[in-house]
């Protein structure tokens, strides 16, 4: 018997009745969770600017000391169980969500390389078929200049894969993701 | 960053056929072209960051989560149906202990959401989500009733099949599935964008279920076996 995936299909504009209604996680990190606190408000944006307001964004992401909570990850770390790395929240009338959570440490990458700081995101969403898959990056964090996965991205669109601070707001970050249009998000063939 | 010394454990997840999955961008189906990349995706190898992912659903799940027929005081309206398969990866080994929810309309196409305006009764006795982890050898099981087919505005005389919508976690980020399961012989499925943006015939049957008799139960419910594969490893992870 041959096994092949099974196709996705779009989770359409109800997906709330079985993945938010009760079950959505909008603290990724517990209080006690060590590491810097971050406060991060995502948009869903199409491609005329407008809030997708049926859709969904999940995150998954290393504790403070760039450890996976995750049986795979083989680093000698203890993994800080106060940061339970996974959050799920449906997007509001303008296509916002926040999530609370810590900044992730570094985790190693392809090589003997270390990746930046980031939070591995998947984007669902009537209209899309199959979840798309982006990164947030901390703007200024000197640790971006060496990302082995940003280096795959074109100069000039590295920014899209920026969460910006909210300077009215200590911890407070602010991550656009444009579906399409003239500053399309980067995202990735996972 | 010589710290680093154990990234070489890292496994490698089978990528996707072409033609195995949906066309991102297919004008058929009206809603994407404005919600979704028109730039080429970039090609990420994996990482940690990948082939890790969330231990999630863990917290409780009742006991009337994975039937639907009941949540409520009274018997929902409708034939009732009963939903069991295995999750596998695509190296055909089982998925254990992990969550598969579900959400579907009632018996008359209707779902419990203020944004469904299809003039079909509600169902005081159905809200149509369920949640089940899977066993160790992958297994899943619901009872629900069978979901009506509801119109929608994507094209004249649009009508969806009768669909159960499925989310499954597996192990790693990149495993994560949103389905929509289908029931055999449906008479839409020549008109449903949705279904038919899946390019390869094959892949698209994989998301009809099968009536099997086995399952059934007599004198109470018909039975439908529906397994799902999702992305597996190129190579056995060794055990932490």
């Amino acid at each position: 018997m041959e096994f092949v995936p099974t196709p996705s299909q779009t989770a359409g504009p109800y997906l709330h009745i079985g993945l938010t209604r009760n079950h959505s996680k909008p603290c990724i990190a517990s209080p006690q969770a060590k590491g810097e606190r971050v406060w991060l408000k995502c948009f869903v944006l199409d491609g005329d600017g407008a809030g997708v307001n049926d859709s969904l964004v999940e995150i998954w992401q290393a504790d403070g000391q760039g450890k996976y909570n995750h049986p795979d990850d083989r680093q000698a770390k203890t993994a800080d169980p106060e940061c339970y790395g996974f959050g799920r929240m449906a997007g509001g009338e303008d296509g916002g969500c926040e999530f609370e959570t810590i900044k992730p440490g570094r985790v190693p990458g392809p090589g003997n390389t270390l990746q930046a700081p980031h939070l591995n995101v998947a984007v669902y969403a009537r209209g899309i078929l199959l979840h798309l898959y982006t990164r947030i990056y901390f703007a200024g964090d000197p640790a971006n200049e060496q990302d082995p996965v940003l280096a795959l991205v074109p100069k000039e669109r590295r920014e899209t894969l920026m969460a910006q601070p909210d300077p009215a707001r200590p911890g407070g970050w602010r991550f656009d993701i444009r579906l399409t249009g003239e500053k399309e998000t980067v995202f990735f063939d996972v | 960053m010589g710290q680093v010394t154990n990234e070489r454990s890292i496994v490698s997840y089978h990528r996707h056929a072409p033609a195995s999955q949906p066309t991102r961008l297919y004008d058929a189906y009206k809603s994407t072209p404005k919600r979704n990349p028109h730039k080429p995706l970039i090609f990420l190898p994996h990482t940690l960051s990948e082939t890790t992912g969330p231990v999630y659903g863990h917290d409780p799940i009742a006991e009337t989560d994975n039937d639907l027929t009941r949540q409520h005081h009274g018997a929902p309206q409708g034939e009732r149906i009963i939903v069991t398969g295995r999750v596998l990866d695509d190296n055909g080994r089982p998925v254990p202990n992990t969550l598969v929810e579900i959400w579907q309309a009632n018996a008359a196409g209707r779902y419990v959401h203020q944004r469904d305006q299809h003039p079909a009764p509600l169902d005081p006795n159905f809200s149509g989500a369920g949640r089940t982890l899977t066993d160790e050898t992958g297994a899943y099981r619901f009872v629900t009733i069978k979901p009506g087919r509801y119109p929608w505005f994507n094209h004249y005389n649009a009508w969806r099949p009768a669909h159960i919508h499925f989310s499954i976690f597996g192990r790693a980020f990149l495993s994560r599935l949103i389905t929509q399961m289908y029931f055999p012989g449906d008479p839409l499925f020549d008109y449903d964008p949705v279904y038919q943006s899946v390019p390869d015939e094959k892949a698209r049957q994989r998301m009809i279920s099968k009536f099997d008799l086995e399952t059934t139960q007599p004198q109470w419910a018909l039975g439908f076996r529906f397994d799902i594969v999702l992305r597996g490893p190129e190579a056995t992870p060794f055990e932490a």
